[in-house]
């Protein structure tokens, strides 16, 4: 089988089920090579991946360094914070810059959506969104899918509960989307201030762990608490949130019972959404995310090309 | 546009020359020398399990396969018009110090054996690599010779050997000369 290349991976909306299909399958072979000596492969050769975060993040960031290194490109960051960024330069100039520079990957996290979209437009580099704003992670629901898929192959009818700030979550936009292409039950645990305004009919809401496990799901997703909003008026405290909505040792017990297993895409805060027994469950997959990631996104760059036409 | 094509083997003949090819592999081998084969995906693969079955019948020990998926390793990947899906190379044995024979059904210009060589060797360090096809085409590009072959054809420009195996194509074995160029 083979497929047409993109230049672009903007968001999961755009991909097609065979281009979703085709990234997952060719990361089971990106993954095989890491039980190898050598991990490198070599279709990258004399690429260059430019990694371009003007959001903080340690993981995602090495996790495309990574995969990019495995397929041999040579890798390279634009430090934001001693770039003339700082100094008021503008999302497109850097670009320019980049374009002269003749970088063929350009990895990008923004705190606004539609950055990574503008800049693909003015570059012939292809463009990875790495996260924008509120609206798209795409290598993060990739890699969820393929981590799922490793456990149940046919994903069709397994539900997922995603739990946390839904409103504000582009991990939950993106994963959801994905998971509901490949015929996953979704629903939400939110609180109401963090519940999307705009949920699909399809895709039930609950506001506390009792009536959420009652739907019975088969994976409990939790996301990131943003510490940053916790100060926000309508927010609860790190702890009422916790109590309320954070896996507790009592909550592990239960999805323990049940045999649930546990996503999260990083980094944890430990005491907020998750407690410390919660990081120890043995059906916990969230280490597995992260090796995941790196094939994944090594699976991404191998489709992508620079220059290819738009679709 | 239907294609002329013209056969090289039938079937029985092919099954003859892979016995033939087998029987020459013995010849250069010591009994005693472990035997690793390697096919390169997609036709190399069936070749070497024939090949292993073969060399089981003439007595030896059942040897040692593995596949070499070379697509990440071909110089002319990013000239392609679509991306190909990776099968995986599968080599789930030691390579160290063993005598390993790449297996494909065609050589012709010699460029996927030298992606096979260069993936070989992220596996391990052999003691030494050899080369068994079914059909060695003329018009080489690189200084790659097999040192086991069935069979030696020229072609015409225009014109390109298609072996086929039932294990991978539903319509069964055949080894044919197509007389127009494939698209890629």
């Amino acid at each position: 089988m083979t497929l047409k290349p993109r230049k672009d991976l903007l968001d999961i909306a755009s991909l097609t089920d065979d281009e979703i299909q085709f990234v997952l399958e060719n990361a089971v072979s990106f993954k095989d090579l890491f039980k190898r000596s050598v991990k490198k492969v070599p279709p990258l050769r004399g690429q260059t991946v430019l990694t371009l975060f003007y959001e903080p993040s340690t993981r995602t960031r090495s996790s495309f360094e990574v995969a990019a290194s495995r397929l041999s490109a040579d890798v390279t960051h634009f430090d934001i914070e001693s770039s003339s960024v700082v100094k008021g330069e503008s999302v497109l100039d850097t670009v320019e810059t980049l374009e002269a520079m003749r970088v063929d990957y350009i990895v990008v996290r923004h705190k606004q959506a539609g950055i990574p979209s503008l800049i693909a437009k003015n570059t012939r580099a292809s463009v990875i969104n790495a996260g924008d704003g509120w609206h798209a992670h795409p290598t993060q629901a990739l890699l969820d899918a393929f981590t799922l898929q490793e456990i149940h192959k046919d994903l069709r009818g397994c539900r997922a509960l995603i739990v946390g700030d839904i409103q504000h979550s582009r991990v939950a936009r993106s994963t959801s989307l994905i998971f509901r292409r490949l015929g996953m039950q979704v629903a939400y645990l939110a609180p109401g201030s963090m519940m999307p305004r705009e949920v699909p009919a399809e895709v039930p809401q609950f506001g506390n762990w009792h009536d959420a496990l009652e739907w019975k799901p088969d994976v409990v997703y939790l996301l990131r608490v943003q510490s940053e909003r916790l100060d926000e008026p309508f927010f609860p405290n790190a702890a009422e949130y916790h109590k309320h909505y954070g896996l507790t040792q009592e909550r592990v017990e239960i999805i323990r019972e049940r045999g649930l297993h546990l996503m999260h895409p990083g980094p944890v805060n430990r005491g907020v959404e998750i407690t410390d027994a919660g990081m120890a469950y043995e059906r916990s997959l969230i280490n597995t995310q992260v090796e995941n990631g790196i094939a994944v996104r090594m699976s991404v760059l191998y489709w992508l090309r620079p220059g290819a036409p738009l679709s | 546009m239907p294609k002329a094509s013209r056969t090289l083997l039938t079937p029985a003949q092919m099954a003859e020359s892979i016995a033939d090819l087998a029987q020459k592999i013995c010849e250069a081998h010591p009994a005693e020398e472990p035997i690793a084969l390697a096919g390169i995906f997609t036709r190399g693969v069936p070749l070497a399990k024939r090949l292993a079955g073969e060399l089981v019948k003439l007595g030896r020990p059942k040897p040692l396969v593995g596949t070499l998926d070379i697509t990440q390793y071909r110089d002319d990947l990013s000239t392609f018009q679509m991306v190909p899906k990776l099968e995986g190379s599968e080599i789930a044995f030691d390579l160290d110090g063993l005598d390993v024979i790449l297996c494909d059904e065609v050589i012709y210009t010699g460029r996927s054996v030298r992606a096979a060589l260069d993936e070989l060797y992220n596996f391990g360090r052999p003691k030494r690599v050899q080369l068994a096809v079914l059909v060695d085409r003329c018009g080489r590009e690189l200084p790659v010779q097999p040192d086991f072959a069935a069979l030696k054809v020229t072609l015409q420009p225009g014109e390109r050997v298609a072996v086929r195996f039932q294990e991978v194509d539903p319509a069964g074995d055949s080894c044919i000369i197509e007389s127009q160029p494939s698209s890629r």
